[in-house]
């Protein structure tokens, strides 16, 4: 780990709080040499000349990476024995395989921009900038949560670092996240926004709409397939007549990315908001796969074998691929990752332990923020029968 | 005013029954009295169909407010009549026997046929029927809610499943438009006998948007009805009666009960879906409840029973028409009501009850009706929080002391 901390001390890489994500540096003026790495795979482009296959990066940025997804991975699969233990309940909706779309994107991008999913959202809150307290917290109902224990799984937010949620209704995510880019554009903020979805909520018809009005307005949105080839218990083949997905915004271009690959995301979501900022909406599909159910009552293993599972865990893994690279580049020894591994899993371990200790909402929390009131007010219901809460 | 001078006229003309003509649905299955169990199937344009005369239950309740685990084998013994099994599987039954039955039959929804179903309503059943009467749809509950009406109108009998109920709010013109008004605005041309079903309700911290109650928002859409199942044996019972109708039917299911165990008939028997079931008979206070609340009002039953009341309990399943004979006469016996429901407060079908029993049965009533409803708020994740937002039995105890005394 020392030999670790010499290199990146030379990137001066910020002290914050460990269970943040740290932001990856990517520039040459740290003093790195930047490597150039090869994607897996090239792109595929629909009506658009594709981004080059070769992507710089930093010894640092492979670092945090691997660091990040770690945490990502760790985080998900903690929260797999929280809900086994009953500690988490209701819907519970894993990322882990999926952890290099959001690593990518947030390495292409800026806290001005806006990202909005669907429930899968955990490590994408984590990648924003939101902590793993806050993630636990409310996974456990605390008073600490992200949303105060009355959102859940489903329902993570920060409005401070441009995340717009966690929305369980699938497909209804992406409408909102052309109005987000309608507003930045209204606001001539010169940035732009992510709308994730999954290959299930691809069908939904209310994305077409939200693309012809996006494409219509030009407005800078960046529609992203999170395509892991299952809409819960349907395999893609079953539920769509052409799985091309980034293929279906027919006058609105679109490239397929290798959603395995940290590096190919972050090339083609930097691409994709250069377009979008003169252009208008572009989609990305990036082709990845959940280790795990479509949620924690689904095993996952009716609908596809398990064969296929291990198959793409030795073969796509994305944290194995940033060891392959970071080992074969020699920018650290495996000794030295596994220490990282194990920081991570303490930092964990840690944070469960923090959120446990956090309270359970007070009762009155139950009609706080139905609507917004003005101080001094006193909230009623809606029959105006009962007070339930008095602003200070 | 002219609702009470009607009431008042009927009162004058009736002794004990009150006329079933007196309401707007034309028919209502007339329960004579100590004939519990058995039932009648009415048809929607009046005619009786059939008699089919199910073994009389005996007044087994369920008083336990959830799932409860699935047990090990469902098959009956020897030695008592019927068979026992959970709702979910009540429902396939009742399902399973009308595809049987008639081939116009067909179920569409999401991952209802290879997954078997996300609560395992319609497990088995594609490998039974084939793809075409099973069908997986896409994440598009907007169009194939549409698409299921528009086949309903050339004469096939779909069973649309909402895979939460929640997510018809995504078909709420297609269900309100077409599957409620076309019969109307053809002049009587087309039919819609569609089933839209699909569970609701409060669940065990799924969420404000996996926690809804449609029930509220769909009962003002005419032309349609809406049954709400409460035990294995009338899951399957309404289930039935709902595909036989010809009229569209949104079935709502709970999210917490698809676990609980009952014994069924072996013989086959359909429900009228227009008709309330008696749960306890009483003699102090009507408590109107359905769905997931019929249990927690039990659960207070319970209670309010070793203080010495008397409380008569009605499921009242049928939410849209209501069945205000078997509740009329409840009331005109007890004079005091109490609706206990899931719905929020605003809006929910606990107000349109109560304005329906004010506006018919005002003369009978010793004291307001009172409702308990949940809490006009976004169902909160957190565990605390959640059973604050439902009524719960210790309230319906304390309501109930409150309008006897």
């Amino acid at each position: 780990m020392a030999a670790a901390a010499r290199r990146l001390s030379a990137a001066s890489l910020p002290l914050r709080h460990h269970h943040l994500l740290l932001r990856p540096f990517a520039s040459s003026a740290s003093g790195q040499p930047p490597i150039t790495v090869e994607t897996s795979v090239p792109f595929t482009a629909h009506k658009i000349e594709p981004p080059s296959r070769l992507v710089d990066t930093t010894p640092s940025e492979l670092l945090t990476f691997f660091r990040d997804m770690s945490m990502m991975r760790r985080m998900e699969i903690a929260a797999d024995s929280l809900y086994k233990s009953k500690l988490i309940r209701g819907f519970c909706h894993l990322y882990d395989g999926q952890e290099a779309v959001a690593i990518g994107l947030e390495a292409a991008i800026t806290k001005k921009d806006a990202i909005i999913t669907a429930y899968r959202d955990h490590c994408i809150f984590l990648a924003r900038g939101g902590s793993l307290v806050e993630s636990y917290a409310e996974l456990m109902g605390r008073r600490s949560g992200c949303s105060k224990g009355k959102g859940g799984s489903m329902h993570f937010y920060k409005k401070d670092s441009g995340f717009f949620g966690g929305h369980g209704i699938v497909g209804a995510q992406v409408p909102l996240g052309c109005g987000l880019a309608f507003a930045q554009k209204y606001t001539k903020e010169g940035t732009v926004s992510f709308a994730l979805y999954g290959d299930g909520a691809a069908n939904q018809g209310q994305l077409f709409e939200a693309l012809n009005i996006s494409a219509l307005w030009d407005l800078p949105v960046i529609l992203v397939c999170e395509n892991n080839h299952y809409g819960m218990g349907t395999a893609e083949w079953r539920a769509a007549k052409s799985p091309s997905y980034y293929k279906r915004g027919d006058y609105v271009p679109g490239l397929k990315v290798d959603g395995m690959d940290v590096l190919a995301v972050k090339q083609a979501c930097k691409f994709a908001k250069e377009y979008a900022l003169q252009n208008g909406p572009i989609i990305l599909e990036m082709d990845t796969y959940r280790y795990h159910g479509h949620s924690m009552s689904d095993p996952g293993s009716t609908y596809r074998t398990r064969d296929e599972i291990t198959g793409v865990r030795q073969e796509r893994d994305p944290i194995e691929r940033i060891r392959k690279l970071i080992l074969s580049n020699e920018l650290a020894t495996a000794s030295e990752l596994k220490d990282i591994e194990k920081e991570v899993r303490k930092e964990v371990d840690d944070a469960i332990a923090q959120a446990k200790e956090s309270p359970m909402p007070d009762p009155s929390e139950l009609f706080t923020n139905v609507y917004v009131k003005g101080f001094g007010a006193e909230v009623f219901g809606t029959d105006r029968k009962e007070v339930k809460a008095v602003l200070p | 005013m002219a609702a009470a001078l009607q009431t008042a006229a009927l009162l004058s003309a009736s002794h004990n029954l009150i006329d079933p003509q007196r309401f707007r649905v034309g028919l209502l299955a007339r329960s004579l009295p100590g004939r519990r169990g058995s039932i009648f199937v009415v048809r929607a344009d009046g005619r009786t169909s059939g008699f089919f005369n199910a073994k009389s239950r005996s007044g087994n309740l369920i008083t336990n407010a959830v799932a409860t685990k699935a047990d090990a084998s469902t098959s009956s013994t020897a030695s008592k009549p019927g068979h026992e099994l959970l709702l979910f599987e009540a429902l396939r039954e009742g399902l399973e026997e009308e595809m049987d039955r008639d081939p116009h039959v067909c179920v569409m929804g999401e991952d209802v046929g290879h997954y078997g179903g996300s609560y395992k309503v319609t497990k088995g059943l594609a490998p039974k029927y084939g793809d075409l009467r099973v069908l997986d749809t896409p994440i598009a509950e907007n169009s194939f809610t549409g698409m299921g009406i528009g086949a309903a109108m050339t004469g096939l009998r779909p069973v649309v499943e909402g895979m939460n109920m929640g997510f018809l709010l995504l078909a709420f013109n297609q269900i309100s438009n077409n599957c409620g008004m076309l019969h109307y605005t053809s002049g009587g041309q087309f039919k819609i006998p569609i089933v839209i079903r699909g569970p609701g309700g409060v669940g065990r911290q799924l969420g404000a948007e996996h926690s809804q109650r449609l029930e509220s928002y769909f009962q003002s859409i005419p032309g349609l009805q809406l049954v709400a199942c409460s035990t294995p044996y009338n899951a399957k019972g309404l289930m039935k009666a709902a595909i036989r109708s010809e009229n569209p039917v949104v079935l709502f299911e709970h999210v917490l009960l698809y676990n609980l165990k009952e014994r069924i008939p072996d013989e086959e028997y359909v429900l009228c879906l227009e008709e309330a079931e008696m749960v306890r008979p009483g003699g102090h206070v009507t408590i109107l409840t359905y769905s997931r609340m019929r249990y927690h009002v039990m659960q207070a039953v319970k209670t309010l029973v070793n203080k010495g009341y008397d409380p008569e309990v009605i499921d009242i399943r049928s939410l849209k028409p209501f069945d205000l004979y078997t509740i009329g006469n409840s009331v005109k016996k007890t004079h005091r009501v109490l609706i206990v429901e899931e719905c929020m407060r605003t809006g929910g079908i606990g107000s349109s009850l109560r304005a329906a029993i004010i506006d018919n049965f005002w003369d009978y009533l010793d004291a307001p009706i009172l409702c308990l409803s949940s809490q006009d708020v976004p169902t909160p994740y957190a565990g605390t929080l959640e059973e604050w937002t439902v009524v719960q039995p210790a309230q319906i105890v304390a309501a109930v002391e409150q309008l006897c005394e």
